[in-house]
């Protein structure tokens, strides 16, 4: 049976459903709703909800509730997932398995309520320091956003990591049908390493330091070893009209559905477009990019930031043909017209801005 | 031959890496003693610190979570909530606790966190090698105050669980120090309490242990001991500050 749900409270939905067991949050629009339906549900659920005294304690409560081997989960906003980013450093080089959900607003500075993407180099490229990554994922519909909620948390089991959701303002707010399918799951192994109490085994020590250099290059070349079966393991795409296309949009989330619109549009008039849509932010689904490189004569990231996500797509197509951005920010949208006249204007008319 | 005195169990094997002097060796044992004595090593779930003492993970026989900067409060109300039936106390250094972890550590109390703190003040941060801290007295000389803390730019020492006896979830709140046998044993039985308070689910615990860093104040450890006693013990209240309700303390 459908459900109409609101992104942010089907995402807490699925948590729930996923075996989270405890919430530890800070209000911050527009991503109250997950904190809210959490503190309404997690108690019948038999978990705990706590509101923590900034982004900063929900983190640390993140990082010591995962530590004892729990599945937990935090919900924020941009201005509060930028008081999380040490802890996201810490919570890697621990290995604690969580799940944090972006639900990203008009920045930077306290900035707005509007939706945007431009978190999107934080998510990737590690806000926090060190060598890190998270895996970021990011859902285009309610219903995605259920879905990949769920497999999240195997995820960050699977591979002692943390995982990011990361939605816009509009994603979080908006309301669609959504359905609760039966997860399988992944086989995960136990977690033998958590610091739940020593009985009948020795102690555990979960820490995120290292005394010598050396032990510090050899951690983090495991690490690296992680990070790359990641990449190897976990790329994910959605194509959309690609099959034919000489010229391909890169859109994902909110974005992409409004480009989606636009290819629709310019399919009309006889265009031969697509679009390729990450779900995963990271890994950068380079794999299935790299095999349109042959066929795409130019691609268009179109994002809601200054574009950030664009120098991804021209890493990989380094160089061999045009790659050119069109966005709006500061929680304004563009409209598929805008990206039609926009890719007419940069790319098929062959002017690089 | 029977033993009459054998290390504790509630502590590793691993040498303590503390320098000559230094009181953290003493509170250890005592808190190594007490995981013993009241059956928790394998109940026990430690938070580290960032600090001095942001090794003693290898030195607590239990598990131990290491936390970042200040953070070892809200790692252990995580911890706590998530496996209410453990014991969960903290570690943590003046500048951990009441410096960049202050929120943490007033916001846990406030909630009554089923939680132990222990707080231990040497009036300098150790690790970094002599700064002034937030517990530095008016006048002490720091590598960030070369001429003295000048209480008109730097302010005055924060005295913690003077605060804290302000804050109702907070029921257990103790001052102590180590610096004679009669204050190890006060410090022991102040632990003791916090413990209890925090198995029998009274709320969040508290003990100030005053300490001493003899290489960052520049003096031996005998003169360490002293500086401590006629210096440090006259600005901080001493004693258990609150108790809980049902042993007529207040509320509040």
């Amino acid at each position: 049976m459908a459900l109409l749900m609101k992104g942010n409270e089907a995402i807490a939905e699925a948590a729930i459903q996923a075996g989270c067991r405890l919430f530890y949050g800070y209000p911050i629009t527009p991503s109250t709703e997950i904190p809210e339906y959490m503190a309404k549900k997690m108690k019948a659920a038999g978990g705990t909800y706590l509101q923590a005294e900034s982004e900063v304690a929900a983190i640390y409560m993140v990082y010591g509730a995962g530590a004892v081997g729990e599945r937990v989960m935090t919900g924020t906003s941009s201005p509060g997932f930028s008081l999380m980013q040490e802890g996201l450093s810490f919570l890697f080089a621990a290995e604690i398995p969580c799940v944090i959900v972006d639900v990203m607003r008009g920045g930077p500075g306290l900035g707005g309520l509007g939706p945007t993407q431009a978190d999107y180099f934080q998510l990737t490229k590690g806000g926090g320091h060190g060598d890190y990554h998270a895996i970021v994922l990011a859902p285009s519909s309610v219903q995605e956003m259920v879905d990949l909620t769920k497999e999240s948390f195997d995820l960050a089991d699977c591979y002692r990591n943390l995982v990011i959701i990361a939605v816009d303002g509009i994603l979080g707010q908006m309301m669609e049908p959504v359905e609760f399918p039966p997860y399988e799951g992944r086989k995960l192994e136990p977690k033998t390493w958590a610091a739940s109490g020593a009985e009948g085994r020795p102690k555990n020590n979960v820490i995120s330091y290292y005394l010598t250099p050396e032990l510090g290059e050899s951690e983090n070349i495991r690490w690296g070893d992680k990070m790359s079966k990641i990449e190897e393991t976990e790329q994910r795409f959605v194509e959309y009209e690609m099959e034919d296309a000489d010229y391909a949009f890169v859109a994902f989330g909110t974005s992409s559905r409004i480009t989606e619109t636009a290819v629709d549009m310019l399919r009309e008039e006889g265009i031969k477009v697509g679009l390729y849509r990450p779900v995963t932010l990271w890994p950068f689904p380079e794999k299935g990019l790299t095999a349109r490189l042959n066929q795409i004569k130019g691609w268009m990231s179109v994002e809601l930031s200054a574009g950030q996500m664009v120098e991804d797509v021209k890493l990989v197509v380094n160089g061999k043909v045009p790659v050119c951005f069109h966005g709006r920010m500061g929680g304004m949208t563009p409209e598929p017209e805008d990206v039609v006249a926009a890719f007419k204007a940069q790319l098929l008319e062959g002017v690089q801005k | 031959m029977k033993p009459i005195l054998t290390k504790t169990t509630g502590l590793t094997d691993r040498h303590f890496h503390y320098c000559p002097g230094c009181t953290h060796g003493i509170i250890h044992r005592l808190i190594g003693e007490l995981l013993e004595e009241m059956s928790l090593i394998e109940k026990t779930i430690g938070v580290a610190p960032v600090g001095c003492s942001g090794f003693c993970e290898n030195y607590f026989a239990c598990d131990m979570i290491g936390a970042a900067h200040g953070r070892a409060v809200a790692v252990a109300t995580g911890a706590k909530r998530a496996r209410p039936d453990r014991f969960v106390f903290t570690y943590q250094g003046d500048g951990d606790g009441a410096s960049i972890g202050l929120a943490e550590t007033i916001s846990a109390a406030a909630r009554g966190e089923r939680i132990t703190s222990i707080f231990v003040n040497n009036a300098i941060y150790g690790m970094t090698g002599g700064q002034m801290a937030p517990t530095s007295l008016v006048g002490q000389r720091t590598s960030t105050s070369p001429y003295g803390r000048d209480a008109e730019t730097m302010g005055f020492p924060l005295d913690l669980p003077k605060i804290l006896t302000q804050v109702e979830g907070a029921v257990y709140v103790a001052s102590v120090s180590v610096d004679s046998p009669q204050g190890i044993k006060e410090a022991k039985k102040a632990l003791r309490k916090a413990f209890q308070v925090q198995i029998d689910g009274l709320g969040y615990s508290f003990v100030s242990i005053l300490s001493t860093c003899p290489t960052n104040w520049g003096v031996n450890p005998v003169e360490a001991l002293e500086w401590l006693q006629t210096k440090m013990k006259p600005c901080f209240a001493l004693g258990e500050l609150k108790i809980p309700a049902i042993e007529g303390g207040s509320k509040g």
